[in-house]
């Protein structure tokens, strides 16, 4: 087993049982509360001056997502472009932080970025589901490195983690995070499959134990993905980490967030709960796709006054 | 017999098929003829105008991919449900414009009969407005209407009930999608024909009816980039209207302008045409053969 990296928390992940005990010791979430902190954070106005700050700095956290088996070298082509190039009509437009496609994707879309600094994210370990062997999934990681990928989000084993045998997850992340080398790791939750708000506690330390870059709420693919509620749960942990570790984790909501009064919401969230240290397209990220054309139609209206329409965004 | 309290009515706004209040929270004063309250309606805001739009937007495909004899029993559906609801219309219409009982009947009847005849039109516009034209060349040359898109609809102030039947009835029969601006001081009978709507399987969305100050709500929506046209009829003001035309010329908007309109005669097909785009197909017809006939 490869190495943990040291620091304050490390004795927890000698073994089965210490990790066991470190997960159940975990304080247990009040459901109500969370639920309600989250909906009453959602209720602030941003307006003016602060709503073109959140909606410039929204579209600088999205990883901007193509993940469907009719993905076409074109479509990734085309989304890469709009990465780069969000709003034609506006050069001021800043660009998204990533495009997120399938590994054998990550070539196309490399290209298609080219040198704009826009990341290329490989979604890898047999996503969506992860239900493949480790030699697969870990092969699967390492295609898309080699491809070149900057960043890759991988999903966590839910069968093994619902089983209760949190040391398989551990150590499953422990080695992608190694055969991802250089790129940076987002470990996904899936947190719409993972039943409770303790479950989602205790899986984010896990991936935060073994070396996680990120952690991100969910694939997109399931009925339940991001809510205010499960990405403020989160956040709560990458800051309790941050306190007890000194190392800094970010996070993703992904799935389900369509509209920038959405985003802007959890951008709130994430001030009011991690703090301003997130506030940047380096520790927090948005997956999603239909978003950005809401962002961009609000950056219009922001921009003339008047209120813009989808025949003034591309379609995607 | 025992005292009942007071059931008073709530009036809502009718967006995307549904009743909620503004998104303001504000409501304003409904008075009669008289300056005596009748109701409270919702204040619309600018927000409830863009939610308008959003709704009338994600219905207008579907609406306008229904068959166009599907559309006219739509529409006929909503003249049988506004009949089985004539009494609550001839009161409103009686308070809003201070007609007597039987007065107020025969502006209702005729609002209904108006609805039924321009149900009838759904099918029957295409080959007015459209057909073959003789070219010169080997084509067949089709013209066949279709609709605009979303129309906001500014509806009469005067007449609440008739004007404003003769106002959406025409938008919605060809396919298009409808913003309604409710008559500023009596928007009950508008508000009202949201909920009959509402049960005549007209899909939601199809009209969106908001209530409030029509020089507040119609300037964003003139200028909103995702409406398709705008019929001014109820734009009392002119320099309002002037501002109305120049924000629609934006985005191109097609623009009724407001006319003073007898609402008790014949509306012709001229509000039913307003709100149509015009695609021509030339199919080029070539030969059936050796023998050089062709179609």
């Amino acid at each position: 087993m490869p190495t943990a990296p040291a620091h304050a928390l490390t004795d927890a992940t000698t073994s089965d049982r210490t990790l066991r005990r470190f997960l159940h010791g975990l304080p247990g979430v009040d459901t109500v509360g969370l639920e309600a902190r989250a909906s009453a954070l959602g209720t602030r106005s941003i307006k003016t001056t602060a709503k073109a700050y959140a909606i410039d700095l929204a579209i600088s956290m999205i990883d901007l997502t193509t993940l469907e088996g009719a993905d076409t070298p074109g479509k990734v082509r085309a989304l890469g472009a709009k990465a780069v190039n969000p709003d034609p009509t506006d050069r001021g437009t800043p660009k998204t932080a990533a495009v997120c496609v399938y590994p054998d994707m990550v070539a196309t879309a490399k290209e298609a970025v080219g040198d704009s600094g826009v990341k290329v994210a490989s979604v890898a370990t047999a996503f969506p589901a992860g239900r493949a062997a480790i030699d697969v999934k870990l092969g699967d990681v390492r295609e898309a490195v080699a491809a070149g990928a900057d960043e890759i989000d991988m999903v966590i084993d839910r069968g093994a983690f619902l089983a209760g045998d949190y040391m398989t997850v551990f150590e499953q992340i422990r080695a992608v995070k190694e055969a991802s080398g250089e790129a940076r790791l987002k470990v996904i939750f899936e947190t719409g499959e993972l039943s409770t708000y303790d479950n989602i506690r205790r899986a984010s330390w896990i991936g935060m134990l073994a070396g996680a870059d990120f952690i991100k709420t969910s694939t997109g693919k399931v009925g339940v993905n991001a809510t205010p509620a499960n990405t403020l749960l989160m956040l709560e942990a990458v800051r309790d980490f941050r306190e007890q570790t000194g190392v800094q984790v970010g996070v993703k909501p992904a799935g389900g967030i369509r509209t920038s009064k959405d985003a802007i919401k959890f951008l709130v969230l994430v001030n009011e709960t991690a703090g301003q240290d997130w506030l940047d397209n380096h520790w927090f990220r948005f997956g999603a796709s239909s978003l950005l054309n809401d962002l961009l139609m609000q950056r219009q209206k922001l921009a003339t006054g008047r209120y813009s329409g989808p025949d003034y965004v591309t379609v995607d | 017999m025992s005292d009942r309290l007071t059931v008073l009515k709530t009036y809502k706004l009718y967006v995307g098929g549904k009743f909620p209040r503004s998104e303001s929270g504000r409501v304003y004063e409904v008075t009669d003829s008289k300056n005596k309250w009748l109701a409270n309606a919702p204040l619309s805001s600018r927000k409830d105008a863009r939610d308008a739009v959003v709704a009338a937007r994600k219905a207008q495909g579907g609406w306008a991919g229904k068959t166009a004899y599907l559309r006219g029993q739509i529409l006929y559906r909503v003249a049988e449900m506004l009949e089985g609801r004539k009494d609550q219309f001839v009161r409103e219409v009686a308070d809003a414009e201070g007609l007597s009982k039987s007065k107020a009947a025969v502006v209702v009847d005729a609002a209904i009969d108006r609805w039924v005849w321009y149900a009838g039109w759904t099918d029957k516009v295409a080959q007015i407005v459209g057909g073959g034209n003789p070219v010169a060349g080997p084509f067949f040359n089709l013209s066949s209407p279709e609709p605009t898109g979303v129309v906001t609809v500014v509806a009469p102030q005067e007449s609440s009930f008739l004007g404003l039947v003769s106002v959406i009835a025409p938008v919605i029969a060809t396919g298009n999608t409808a913003v309604v601006i409710a008559s500023e001081n009596s928007p009950l009978p508008a508000l009202s024909l949201g909920e009959v709507l509402a049960t005549s399987d007209l899909p939601g969305g199809v009209v969106n009816i908001l209530s409030g100050r029509t020089a507040e709500i119609t300037p964003s929506l003139a200028s909103h980039q995702d409406v398709n046209a705008i019929d001014l009829a109820g734009v009392e003001d002119d320099d309002l209207a002037k501002e109305l035309e120049v924000a629609a010329a934006d985005n191109l908007k097609r623009v009724v302008r407001p006319q003073p309109v007898d609402w008790s005669a014949d509306p012709g097909t001229h509000r039913l045409t307003a709100f149509l785009e015009t695609k021509t197909v030339w199919h080029p017809t070539g030969s059936l053969g050796a023998s050089g006939s062709s179609y």
